[in-house]
């Protein structure tokens, strides 16, 4: 690292994106749905509630959580089913009464337990996992006004990743879709 | 019930309608996180004084535990044949009191009711605390409390396992699970509301907290849409969870062949007696705190007059199982069944068996009423009636019970003793200090879910006011 890119790096941080604000949901599906017809890519909306249909809007492909909690939940429930069917035919079988070692109608419940737990817990720390938290940080967060994204603001970011970015030209096309605001911000 | 003399502005019910009119995302964002957001030195004196009862109680507690754990169980009323007594009895009733929350959180979300936004968080806590008040039971009434990790499966140096086909090893994963899941689900469902704070909270130090325990929560729409899959996700878990963990609980009971015990219908019995003396409780606590907090405007007559009927409903369904049992005491021509249920009536503990009767039959009957559902004090009074109730059940259920069994010889009685009382009375105190702490740093309701409910509303009223200007 040279003494003249940290001074640089000092001095302006680089730009992150283009942070446009909208009124309500509506003009932001708007929005979202014409940058990505018009070939967007790096685009991400930042709402106070959930908006249904703008993952749509925005191209986000559907999650792959409910397999990973499958997964778990599978995990779980297999795992506990064949410990219990190992402890009472191999490690320590007891004859009660000549009942039957693999009593497995017995072993459902705890079975049934070990699904619902390893699927909750593949629920809650994939979604973690998915979302990259705990990222207490973001570049977002420098954004004008982004602290109102968790009361009133509904907002939507082209990133300067993005092949197509051009401030000017984003900027234009945000307002023309109704945009109260738009501003760049840095990372 | 605003007395004239208050110089605040009277308040206005709603009896129609789960938000009172003129909400905005605004609004209630700044109404429900204010009631968090101001310096701790400037606490109101209520809740200090609230505070300190509790933590009391609290003393009350952990000294009976510590006289317990230094003396044991000799302590307690139980003996043999009474060998379950309030251990039981309170474990039973406080994880019954812990459903309802999961049931609001959970099942309503399934069936997309949108009554549940107001009351899921408090109703929420109030799961958690109450399974942590529940949990603590079973795990002190075994003698030896600090060998209570051979309940779990380890590889031990004794080679031996626990008995994975006994109802009460169940207990242990069906408890263990439903205190992680609930906990979990709470914790994920705060997510944004603690980025809410986060964002709006000017005290440094309360942003750096609520902004660790957000986990840089930002309310991106991929997010939002994960979000949503894993909380579905979550509350199709939940929903078979709590079913399956008060059906184990009861299983405690019907897998043994005790008179009383011995009955299949123990698990929709259980599990309706849980939503019974759980929304109880939910009663119980929202009326003050909307009181106190002035919190009208969020929850409304209707959310009282929905959750009295869940009530009612549930009401009835323990009523049926409490004729049930009279009947198939008289159709199963045992003689242990039927004695039974002759000296519930008419035996030494039979003032205990008509107290049921009265708090859990009888005086919720009123609910009926729209009118008397929709008055605030009688409501308090029916859901605190119905709590004391379902303690009485679980007191009907356990020691009547046991301390009459097959043979005379055998035959005993069971009188709780002081440490009884303080082990039950002082775990009010982990409650409510959990409780308190609960409303004083948490959103007690679930902010954003409050903001989808005005979203959603609004926007179908800007509907109808384009369409009438379409159609003028």
């Amino acid at each position: 690292m040279s003494k003249a890119t940290s001074t640089a790096a000092m001095q302006a941080p680089a730009t992150y994106g283009i942070m446009a604000e909208f009124t309500d949901s509506s003009a932001l599906i708007h929005a979202a749905e014409h940058l990505r017809d018009a070939g967007y890519t790096k685009v991400e909306a930042y709402t106070p509630i959930p908006v249904h249909g703008l993952d749509v809007a925005i191209g986000h492909k559907p999650s792959r959580l409910p397999w990973l909690v499958l997964a778990g939940g599978l995990t779980g429930s297999s795992g506990l089913f064949a410990f219990m069917t190992w402890v009472n035919l191999v490690d320590y079988p007891m004859n009660i009464g000549g009942r039957p070692h693999f009593s497995w109608p017995a072993f459902i419940p705890i079975t049934f337990e070990g699904m619902v737990l390893f699927s909750a817990l593949a629920a809650v720390f994939g979604l973690f996992l998915i979302c990259g938290f705990p990222r207490p940080y973001h570049p977002v967060f420098n954004a004008p006004g982004f602290e109102r994204a968790t009361t009133d603001g509904f907002f939507l970011c082209i990133e300067t990743s993005d092949p197509l970015y051009d401030a000017a030209k984003a900027k234009s096309i945000l307002t023309g879709l109704g945009a109260t605001a738009v501003n760049e911000f840095s990372e | 019930m605003q007395s004239s003399k208050q110089l605040k502005p009277p308040v206005t019910e709603t009896y129609d309608s789960l938000l009172a009119p003129g909400q905005s995302l605004n609004s209630v964002t700044t109404k429900i996180s204010d009631i968090v957001l101001f310096p701790v030195l400037k606490t109101p004196v209520g809740w200090i004084i609230g505070f300190v009862a509790a933590g009391l109680l609290l003393m009350l507690y952990l000294y009976s535990l510590a006289t317990l754990f230094t003396v044991g169980i000799g302590i307690w009323g139980i003996n043999i044949p009474v060998a379950w007594g309030f251990d039981i009895i309170n474990f039973v009733w406080w994880i019954g009191i812990g459903h309802a929350g999961t049931l609001i959180s959970a099942i309503l979300l399934l069936f997309r009711q949108d009554w549940r936004t107001s009351i899921n968080r408090a109703a929420e806590a109030m799961t958690i605390f109450a399974v942590a008040c529940a949990g603590i039971y079973p795990l002190i009434h075994t003698g030896r409390p600090w060998l209570d990790y051979w309940f779990l499966p380890y590889p031990s140096t004794l080679g031996m396992w626990p008995q994975f086909r006994s109802p009460l090893e169940w207990d242990v994963f069906a408890i263990s699970t439903y205190a992680t899941v609930s906990v979990l689900f709470w914790f994920v469902g705060l997510v944004p509301d603690l980025a809410t704070l986060r964002d709006r909270s000017t005290s440094p130090i309360a942003k750096t907290l609520y902004g660790l325990a957000s986990l840089g929560w930002r309310g991106a729409a991929k997010h939002w849409q994960r979000y949503e899959v894993a909380s579905l996700l979550l509350a199709g878990l939940s929903t078979p969870l709590v079913l399956s963990v008060h059906s184990i609980i009861s299983f405690d009971f019907a897998v043994a062949q005790l008179p009383g015990w011995h009955v299949t219908v123990f698990p929709p019995y259980f599990v309706a007696g849980a939503v019974y003396c759980g929304f109880a409780m939910v009663i119980v606590l929202m009326i003050p705190i909307r009181k106190w907090f002035g919190l009208q405007g969020l929850i409304t007559m209707k959310h009282f007059d929905v959750m009295s009927k869940v009530m009612l409903a549930s009401g009835m369904i323990v009523t049926y199982g409490y004729f049930g049992e009279i009947f198939y005491a008289w159709y199963s021509s045992s003689i242990y069944e039927y004695y039974l249920i002759v000296n519930r009536f008419t035996g030494p503990y039979a003032w205990s068996y008509w107290s049921l009767i009265l708090f859990n039959v009888l005086i919720p009957q009123v609910l009926w009423s729209k009118k008397l559902r929709q008055n605030l004090p009688v409501l308090f009074f029916v859901s605190m009636a119905i709590n004391v109730g379902m303690w009485f059940e679980r007191w009907v259920i356990i020691v009547l019970s046991l301390h009459r069994d097959f043979l005379p010889s055998s035959w005993a009685s069971y009188t709780p003793t002081f440490y009884d009382w303080s082990t039950y009375i002082g775990s009010f105190g982990l409650f409510f200090v959990l409780f308190l702490l609960f409303i004083r740093f948490i959103p007690m309701i679930a902010i954003f879910e409050v903001r989808d409910l005005v979203h959603k509303t609004t926007a179908h009223t800007a509907d109808h006011e384009e369409s009438g200007h379409a159609g003028a």
